[in-house]
């Protein structure tokens, strides 16, 4: 029998402090057990000074007095049981059931915290994954394997356009039967939770699909377990199980919310807009779950949404994100407000894949030049917009204005296209290319004469 | 456990820093193994009985009252063969034997493990029975790779005469192979691998004036804002920019002998894609393998942090080792800002005094201790070597004034400034040239005049200025539009944008664009001058800028990246005459005109 503590010396948000502690050790799950009410929290050791243990309780600590309780410690690292079972089930974000079913029984535990990948045992992700979406297909690729997270905006579509991705996307070859969906909501409303469990209904994979879910009034220190039991459970079903998992989390921002919390509970030093210093190190040890391995046929992509407080994208959450992931989607709110939808703003989003994914032998031999070219060009619409704002368009010459009736064009019917219009790459390359047309052929610098020659229509 | 280690207990725990309490034997910067895992560290704070320990490992798992066991020497690393083509983590460790360990994820607590101990290596001996040695002099060489020579070296500061040699043969690392014996009858075994700590920098005869440029093969770099060999260069720019791809281009293609590479805190897929890629490109000079001098340093963001703060010693200790052998090395650091931000982390956990935005007060001196670390020397072997580095710097929000961009900006000489925007319309290199600035251009002047051509600083100090004034011009435009201006300014904006779209764009993913030599970029750049200047005398007898604008002429001028092959350049020279041709014929026709 271990050791149990009745006192608790300090209580502070969501951390506890403990004295006398004996034999504990860095990480290690303790059970706050309520003497009132017999009710049961979780922690982890998060510092250890001498015999003082500074315990990160994951629910609310508000009843919790100094004598009230006896804390226990269970010799163990956080761990959850893995298994095909979790299939079809939804957890809590400490990954206890929540759907009325039993436990998982597994002799395999694994630490949610998981461990780096090896660089020389990774897989270096080059397959496409077609999502039906112009604009992503042919602008910012999706590689099965990639951590591309959704930069958007409040009240922004970026649910609608994940379900999207969801049901047209076919991540297994071939057939499907070795795909999974995780799915991680972390603060989100029960509104947004019910729409993703629809979403899935909708698409016919519901008993693919695995939830985690802390909602917006769940407690906040919940939130920094909850990607993790998520990623710990896409792991195993991608590289022990080799299916193809698609892992999407909602919201990031959310998360980073906790983190900061806690930090200010521990009197730490805080960076820029009071989140915590490490907050790089901490989403890497997300993001980079993300990915193939050589061991395993198996792969875990990662869409993670955010929203950009105030939108503003250098935001320490999408700017310490867009460091670490492979590109992103960003959203922007005028197109929105305009009716496009999807409403991605192409010019800052990226997929850093796309390069070695695409091209001949992947999607067509034009695909990166082309691309290039669209971003060009619609990059000097905004310069011309810009100008027609000063001078109206009618003043502008010849050349501004074929440049304006193409950005009205690529808005619509390029990057405009409905919830349920699934389009081939094919498609959306000759799509792009007939955009083109729009343009004096002398402004297609990015496109080689022989590209020209075989794929605009004129 | 053998006895004469010393021992201290565990007291405390907090992320990768542990407190140590009966720590009174112990030294500053000593290395030592943490816990019963044996996690590897290093002391970083001493004070009486108790020190601060930083661990290269996952911390999770200590408990407090187990031991700490001295190694009695501080943080170092391996130098012999073998490095090359290899990739190690934070602390030398190579990656491969981890895999052994095991295969998917990183382990902890294996301990220290270095370069391979029992590979053997065709040796052979270049000295013999009573030769006079001191620090440097070259005793055995190797033939570490098929473009290597790996020289195997008298530790600095050692000295005496030979008596023993091995003859030549197979050997691994350990073998001893030379026995010197010094002025007071010591012996000490020269073995095929020295040790060195890798917070000391090594020591060199002599440091020389970086006078030859690190040829990149990128054309806003080398003729633009060029780096020396032996200089000191940073990359800042905000996410996706290209700081990784730039510095893939340059560990691709400069023309140093060795390639360090170290991913500082950066993606795992990165270190991936160069394992994968680099095998298989081929030197343009040597037809050999790139891999065959490049090695890896990988502390991805995920692993832990305190290793990210040694991988930067770790990286320059192996190039001042192959700078040693006569070597020019390039050693490139993506991103440094991680390892500034790995050390404010463990500031924190130290509770030190913050400076500005929570980095210690001491970020400065470290990023120049750093950078001083470069430089072109005479080794103590009196052979010529070389580190140059390249450092990105990742600043938060994309804001050049943060603590670690300024900071670097007093220490490197060239800034290679990327630009979100230009980024966002996909012109690469997204070097702004407006903010981009190098150090080296009069110091390098002498050598672009004597290899390449008497005119190059000229020319680009001409073409720079252009760009300038277009983009002064430009604010006017986005007021008045373009063709409100007069035809000399309009001209102007022609030209620009043959230079931004023909000279500096340059695609990365193009075979013959990736590396352009340096007598190609100088021609391309000659090309737009003269179609610049024949425009100017057209303009003077007053023929407008619209007729100027001949398409065709421009549509070459900006294709001749991919339609003139690096190795054949007449089809400049061609372009040349077709510039001469046309704007003659127009004067003449013009003046004909005029005559009617
Ligand atoms: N010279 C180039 N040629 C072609 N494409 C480029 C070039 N530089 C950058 N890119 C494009 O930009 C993307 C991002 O570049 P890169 O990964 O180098 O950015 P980064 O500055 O290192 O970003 P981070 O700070 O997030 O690591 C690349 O995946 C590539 O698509
Ligand atoms: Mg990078």
């Amino acid at each position: 029998m271990r050791r149990e503590y009745l006192q608790i010396d300090r209580i502070n948000g969501p951390l506890i402090e403990i004295t006398d502690v004996r034999d504990v050790f860095y990480g290690e799950v303790a059970q706050i057990r309520s003497r009132e009410t017999g009710e049961v929290r979780i922690g982890k050791v998060i510092k250890l000074e001498g015999d003082k243990a500074l315990i990160q309780v994951f629910q609310p600590t508000h009843g919790l007095a100094s004598e009230n309780s006896i804390t226990g410690f269970t010799g163990n690292a956080f761990t959850l049981p893995m298994s095909k079972n979790l299939l079809g089930r939804q957890f809590n974000g400490i990954g206890e059931p929540m759907d009325g079913g039993p436990q998982v029984y597994s002799n395999r535990e694994v630490n949610i915290n998981g461990a780096p990948i090896n660089p020389m045992s990774r897989v270096y992700p080059r397959n496409f994954i077609q999502t039906g979406i112009s604009s992503i297909d042919v602008l910012m690729t999706l590689i099965r394997g990639q951590k591309l997270p959704i930069f958007s905006g409040n009240g922004l579509p970026h649910n609608q356009l994940t379900a999207q991705i969801i049901s047209q996307a076919r991540l297994g070859e071939g057939s499907d039967e070795n795909f999974c969906i995780i799915f991680a909501a972390i603060g989100v409303k029960h509104d947004d939770e019910h729409f993703f469990r629809k979403a899935f209904k909708e698409a016919g994979v519901m008993d693919q699909v695995v939830m985690f879910v802390n909602y917006a009034d769940d407690p906040v220190a919940e939130r920094t377990t909850t990607p993790r039991c998520a990623l710990a459970a896409a792991e195993y079903l991608a590289f022990v199980e080799g299916m193809q998992v698609l892992v999407v989390m909602s919201d990031i921002t959310a998360y980073c919310e906790g983190l900061r919390e806690i930090s200010s509970a521990r009197d730490e030093v805080p960076s820029r807009k009071g989140y915590p210093g490490y907050m790089y190190s901490d989403l890497a040890t997300l993001y980079e779950r993300a990915g193939m391995i050589q061991e395993s046929k198996g792969s875990i992509t990662f869409l993670p949404i955010l929203t950009m407080p105030n939108d503003d994208i250098t935001h320490p959450i999408p700017d310490l994100t867009g460091f670490i992931t492979e590109g992103q989607v960003v959203l922007g709110r005028e197109l929105y407000q305009r009716g496009v939808y999807p409403p991605i703003d192409v010019l800052p989003s990226l997929s850093r894949l796309m390069k070695d994914g695409i091209g001949e032998g992947y999607t067509r031999e034009d695909h990166q030049d082309l691309a290039n070219q669209l971003f060009a060009s619609y990059s000097k619409v905004m310069e011309v917009r810009d100008l027609s704002q000063i001078m109206g368009e009618d003043d502008l010459s010849e050349l501004d204005k074929s440049y304006m009736e193409f950005g009205r064009q690529f808005e619509q019917h390029f990057l405009g296209q409905s919830f349920t219009e699934n389009r081939t790459i094919i498609e959306s390359l000759d799509l792009g290319w007939s955009l083109l047309t729009i343009l004096p052929k002398t402004e297609l610098t990015r496109l080689s004469p022989k590209l020209i020659e075989k794929y605009l229509p004129y | 456990m053998t006895t004469d280690k010393q021992s201290g207990i565990i007291y405390g725990i907090n992320g990768s820093v542990v407190t140590g309490k009966a720590m009174r034997p112990f030294k500053m910067r000593e290395m030592v193994m943490v816990g019963n895992k044996k996690l590897i560290g290093e002391i970083i704070v001493l004070e009486s009985d108790e020190a601060m320990i930083q661990v290269y490992e996952e911390t999770e798992g200590l408990t407090p009252g187990e031991p700490i066991i001295s190694t009695g020497s501080p943080l170092s690393v391996k130098l012999g063969p073998g490095i090359l083509t290899n990739m190690f983590d934070g602390i030398q460790r190579p990656l491969k034997a981890m895999q052994l360990i095991s295969p998917v994820f990183i382990p902890d607590g294996i301990g220290l493990l270095s370069i391979d101990s029992e590979k053997l290596w065709e040796t052979h001996l270049t000295v013999k029975v009573g030769d006079q040695l001191s620090g440097g002099a070259v005793y055995a060489t190797v033939p570490e790779t098929e473009l290597i020579e790996h020289r195997l070296m008298v530790p600095p500061h050692l000295e005496g005469t030979v008596v023993k040699v091995k003859p030549d043969g197979s050997y691994n690392i350990e073998e001893t192979v030379v026995v010197l014996e010094d002025e007071h009858s010591h012996r000490h075994a020269l073995k095929l691998h020295q040790i060195w700590p890798v917070r000391t920098p090594r020591p060199v005869k002599l440091r020389c004036e970086p006078n030859k440029p690190l040829i990149t093969g990128q054309r806003i770099v080398d003729l633009f804002f060029p780096i020396a060999k032996g200089g000191t260069a940073a990359i800042p720019g905000s996410f996706g920019t290209g700081k990784t791809m730039t510095q893939h281009q340059l560990a691709k293609w400069s023309d140093a002998h060795i390639i360090v590479y170290i991913g500082c805190g950066e993606r795992g897929n990165e270190m991936t894609e160069v394992i994968e890629d680099f095998p298989k490109l081929i030197d343009p000079k040597s037809g050999k393998s790139l891999m065959e001098r490049t090695m890896l340093i990988a502390n991805t963001s995920n692993m832990p942090v305190a290793a990210r703060e040694a991988s930067i010693y770790t990286g320059i200790t192996i190039a001042e080792y192959y700078r040693d052998m006569g070597y020019d090395v390039a050693m490139m650091a993506d991103s440094t800002s991680r390892w500034a931000e790995a050390l404010r982390e463990i500031s924190g956990r130290l509770e030190e005094m913050p400076a500005e935005e929570g980095y210690p007060a001491y970020l400065s001196s470290r990023i120049a201790e750093f950078y001083e670390r470069a430089g072109m020397v005479e080794t103590l072997c009196e052979a010529d070597g070389s580190i140059s580095i390249i450092g990105a710097v990742s600043p938060a929000g994309g804001d050049f004034s943060e603590p670690v961009t300024e900071n670097t900006k007093r220490y490197v000489n060239t800034f290679l400034a990327l630009d979100k925007n230009l980024a966002y319309a996909r012109h690469y290199p997204a070097i702004n040239w407006m903010d981009s600035y190098s150090g080296y251009l009069g110091i390098l002047q002498e050598w672009f005049q004597e290899n390449i051509a008497e005119d190059v600083h000229t020319l680009r100090n001409k073409m720079l200025n252009l760009l300038f004034e277009e983009n002064k011009l430009q604010e006017m435009v986005m007021l008045i539009g373009e063709e409100a201006l007069p035809d000399g300014q309009r001209w102007i904006l022609e030209v620009c944008r043959l230079v931004r779209l023909g000279f500096l764009q340059q695609n990365a993913f193009d075979s013959e664009d990736t590396f352009v030599p340096l007598e190609k970029q100088y021609r391309m750049l000659k090309v737009i001058e003269v179609l610049y200047d024949q425009g100017v005398d057209c303009l003077k007898k007053g023929i407008p800028t619209t007729i100027l604008k001949n398409t065709e002429l421009f549509d070459g001028i900006v294709k001749m990246k991919y339609t003139i092959p690096n190795n054949d350049l007449s089809g400049i020279t061609e372009i040349e005459d077709q510039i001469e041709r046309y704007y003659s014929e127009l004067i003449k026709q013009y003046s004909e005109q005029e005559d009617v």
